[in-house]
């Protein structure tokens, strides 16, 4: 990333992540031991939690949510864990996530697993093959297919 | 001992080995496992792609075990994390619970109050017990040196997991697995991520993670590494080949659910315990206790 043009921050963004878990971000004092417990950033100098926490707070709205950096977070918490300010890194990470697929951004993976598990019921449906090979293990059968899910998201 | 078994997309699909063992561990200690057919994903896929569904996976899949007046056991630490988060949000949050019960309406459930969720490696650390556990022992492993991986979500965000064991000092799996009279080894990357949740996002990234943290294995000299979630073995043993022909290394380092090392120590057989299902060989491993 080069240098910040604070002409396109969006105020409005800080605002619309506060009210969120994980919004305490104004909290932070950039001490990075956020960046010094991430495995991501480790191996990977682009993901950086304390420079997307900086970033947010300067309301780079776009910049974050068309990001490919934001979706290399695992979601392992070691940041939050460790954040000497009580910020919910982790958590807010999750709703950058969040908003950047409401505005149309999102790896095909990410979507082809929502759209999987909310059509489906699961990662990976059951079918009778998965059944055979479930009693020659001596494992219970599990159904095949799923109702709720087509009444919990209709 | 009842639970209702959680066993979520992963495991009944592609880690048998997984329920197999831990199946056969839970009947040895006399724990019930109840099946809940109806059970569906816990919510965590989608949790970065929409959480409010998310939340609403994990709100259905609890009001199950609750309206049987059963609290649940999971397998899988990301399904255990994520239904027990929901859990801990929805106990603090009367207005999410609210919106949540105008949908759970849809399918005839409502949510009241939630049952305790409890990944199985927890309900033996703390419920069942060293005793009970060690009375059950009948193969001694002390000639297997073994790694924990604790991973994230058995753990963490610690506050929904009541902080039952130490995020920064991890001891529940080592503590466990040295009742079999297993060495216990200590690595460096001891805490570390699998990398996991990156895999469909960037490959290059999520192998490099696991692969840093197999070679700090290798180092501490480990014969096998315990698991207690089927995202990390999808890393470690299914994923272990691909890193060492990428990174022309070898580690050829077995790695066995919890379930499966305690299951060897129960005199359980290899195939009763699914170790012929493991990716990684774990031929050599068990011919060292005679297997």
């Amino acid at each position: 990333m080069g240098t910040i043009d604070l002409d396109q921050g969006d105020p409005d963004f800080v605002k619309e992540l506060a009210g969120q878990s994980g919004g305490q971000i104004r909290a932070c004092f950039t001490c990075r031991t956020c960046v010094a417990s991430c495995p991501i950033s480790a191996i990977n100098r682009e993901f950086n939690p304390a420079k997307i926490i900086r970033m947010a707070l300067y309301g780079l709205k776009e910049e974050i949510l068309k990001s490919a950096f934001i979706w290399l977070c695992t979601t392992c918490y070691a940041c939050q864990e460790r954040c000497p300010q009580g910020v919910s890194i982790t958590d807010f990470m999750t709703h950058l996530k969040n908003m950047a697929i409401k505005e149309g951004h999102a790896p095909p993976g990410i979507r082809a697993q929502l759209k999987l598990v909310k059509g489906e019921g699961r990662i990976y449906p059951i079918d009778d093959f998965d059944n055979k090979k479930r009693n020659k293990a001596g494992l219970p059968p599990l159904p095949t297919s799923c109702d709720a899910i087509k009444e919990l998201f209709l | 001992m009842k639970y209702a078994l959680f066993l979520g997309c992963t495991i009944p699909a592609r880690a048998r080995n997984y329920e197999l063992s831990a199946r056969k561990v839970a009947e040895k200690l006399g724990i019930e496992l109840v099946d809940i057919e109806r059970f569906m994903c816990c919510g965590f896929p989608i949790k970065a792609g929409d959480i409010d569904s998310s939340e609403l996976l994990a709100a259905y899949n609890l009001c199950l075990a609750q309206e049987r007046g059963l609290d649940i056991c999971a397998l899988c630490s990301s399904c255990t994390s994520a239904l027990a988060e929901v859990a801990h949000h929805l106990s603090l949050d009367e207005r999410r619970r609210e919106q949540i019960n105008e949908r759970l309406s849809a399918v005839g459930l409502e949510y009241k109050s939630s049952p305790r969720v409890r990944h199985f490696a927890r309900v033996l650390f703390e419920e069942v017990g060293d005793e009970k556990i060690k009375v059950h022992l009948q193969k001694d492993l002390s000639d297997l040196k073994i790694a924990s991986h604790y991973g994230c979500h058995y753990l963490k965000p610690s506050e929904v997991h009541d902080h039952f064991d130490d995020v920064e000092d991890p001891n529940s799996l080592d503590a466990l697995v040295a009742l079999t009279g297993a060495e216990i080894v200590d690595y460096p990357l001891k805490k570390k991520c699998c990398g996991g949740p990156v895999l469909p996002v960037d490959e290059n990234v999520a192998l490099s993670v696991t692969k840093e943290k197999l070679e700090s294995l290798r180092d501490a000299g480990a014969d096998a590494l315990c698991l207690v979630c089927p995202f990390c073995s999808v890393m470690y043993d299914g994923n272990q080949k691909s890193i060492e022909s990428e990174y022309d290394t070898s580690f050829k380092l077995p790695a066995l659910y919890l379930t499966q090392i305690l299951g060897l120590a129960m005199g359980f057989g290899r195939k009763e315990l699914g170790l012929n299902m493991n990716v990684v060989k774990t031929k050599k491993l068990t011919a060292k206790i005679g297997l």
